[in-house]
């Protein structure tokens, strides 16, 4: 190769390299504040090296599955009362308003809203979030027992019944 | 076939909505690109036959000055 | 090798070769994109939690991955365009860009129509929604720079530059699902490990992918003839080309 493009290809690799570790290290240094949502972990044990817990009346989202058997409705008044969970720890979610069909006992969920006591979040917003996998029904019924019902459906009211 | 008939084809299990809108838009996204392509080509077509016309004009003159010479 | 690339470099070369991919490219494309969307549509089993929702996962990660396909094939003929200088390689980032962009737009769109019913939401900032939506911003980006310059030559520098920057994007794009808590799943198939997905649903996503690699090659060679042939207008090879038996005719008369 003839110097100068020698040279050229020398400046161009140092400036991409250049971007993508200062890039890097920015995204290192918040990936906090990328993160979409805390664990109920975080929040029950602080975030971060300092330990921060969040205070009640504090605006955040959390992230977690929904414990089975947590579900409790009113038919009613559409509330919904559920615990979720990743490791251990678990947060109360306080909601009123429609479910997103995924909802379910087992599935993950992330809820946006305020911290009214330590461990209780009143949610504005619930939405569900799925994993990697993919099957048809019977299959999925088969290897995980799951059959999944719309939580909007009066199937979903009459199985966990109750009231919050 | 995951469907019984063609109604069912069309509901897609109640998101029928989502899933046709989502079809359309890239169905349209798709053609606008095509679309604008095609319009390029001939758009160039019409500024060569301009740039064609202008060269033998010019040759022409050039012509008929030399005649005149 | 260098012999053999080299004729390449020079427009009307280029052009015809492109000429002769093109036909292939696009034959293949309709097959791959109707075998493989339309089994996913009408034949594959729902999924157990989605129901028939999921089907739009036939369109939204073929453009995606050719989203970040595309720029980063952008990124390479940016690179030799500013360390080889090769004109042809310069016209490239200007006809894969628009390609791209439209990829990522459809990526966007999809997953938001997709979002609404599964996760409740149109759309949620989290790592990789963001960043796909940067991708948009950075294509946008380089067809603007590509245009801004009254040189040309300084444009597609511009660009090129751009484009090599901006490709650290595509892999913070792919792992920021991994990287940090987002709504949006981590990968199904375009990863190393077995799919997450049996034979039934993942053959036609196959099908549609291959069938969407062709599509964005076909289009990518297209709009590369177009540019080629906008470069060289003043040539008498284009005039031939464009006017063809038409230029014959006025010089008959």
């Amino acid at each position: 190769m003839i110097p100068r493009r020698k040279k050229r290809l020398g400046w161009t690799l140092g400036l991409v390299f250049g971007v993508a570790a200062s890039l890097g290290l920015i995204l290192y240094a918040m990936s906090e504040q990328v993160d979409l949502f805390y664990t109920p972990s975080q929040v029950h044990d602080g975030l971060g090296a300092d330990k921060v817990k969040p205070v009640v009346g504090q605006r955040l989202r959390i992230g977690g599955m929904v414990v089975e058997g947590s579900v409790q409705r009113n038919p009613q008044t559409l509330e919904v009362s559920f615990r979720v969970t990743d490791t251990g720890p678990e947060v109360t979610i306080l909601y009123q308003g429609i479910l997103p069909d995924l909802f379910r006992e087992g599935q993950g969920i992330v809820a946006q809203g305020v911290m009214i006591e330590p461990l209780v979040l009143e949610a504005t917003e619930v939405l569900a979030k799925h994993d990697e996998e993919y099957m048809p029904p019977e299959l999925a019924e088969q290897m995980k027992g799951i059959k999944h019902v719309n939580p909007n459906s009066n199937e979903a009211y009459n199985q966990d019944g109750g009231s919050p | 076939m995951a469907f019984e008939s063609w109604h069912d084809f069309i509901a897609m299990g109640g998101y029928g909505f989502y899933v046709w809108l989502s079809f359309a838009g890239t169905f349209f996204a798709l053609a606008g690109l095509m679309i604008h392509t095609m319009l390029v080509r001939k758009n160039l077509r019409k500024l060569c036959a301009q740039e064609a016309a202008r060269q033998q004009r010019l040759a022409r003159r050039k012509q008929q000055r030399s005649s005149k010479a | 090798m260098w012999r053999w690339l080299h004729p390449y470099a020079k427009g009307e070369a280029s052009y015809r070769l492109l000429g002769k991919m093109l036909p292939w490219f696009s034959v293949l494309a309709v097959i791959g994109v109707v075998v493989g969307v339309g089994w996913g549509l009408a034949f594959a089993p729902p999924d157990y939690q989605q129901g028939d929702s999921y089907r739009i996962i036939f369109i939204h990660v073929p453009a995606a991955l050719y989203s970040m396909g595309s720029f980063t094939g952008m990124a390479i003929v940016a690179l030799i365009a500013l360390v080889w200088q090769i004109r042809t390689a310069e016209w490239s980032i200007n006809a894969i860009a628009p390609v791209g962009a439209v990829m990522t737009a459809i990526s966007l769109f999809t997953g938001a129509v997709w979002g609404k019913p599964m996760w409740g939401t149109w759309w949620e900032w989290d790592a990789r929604l963001t960043s796909q939506l940067i991708l948009l911003f950075l294509y946008i980006g380089v067809i603007a720079l590509y245009h801004a310059f009254e040189d040309k030559r300084t444009g597609a520098k511009a660009a090129a530059i751009l484009s090599l920057v901006g490709v650290v994007n595509v892999p913070i794009i792919h792992y920021s699902v991994y990287w940090w808590n987002t709504l949006h799943q981590t990968s199904t198939i375009t990863k190393f490990a077995k799919p997450s997905m049996p034979m039934s649903m993942a053959t036609p996503l196959y099908i549609a992918l291959f069938g969407f690699a062709m599509l964005t090659a076909a289009l990518i060679c297209w709009r590369l003839r177009n540019e080629i042939l906008k470069q060289e207008l003043h040539r008498p090879w284009v005039q031939q080309e464009l006017l063809g038996d038409n230029a014959a005719q006025t010089e008959g008369q």
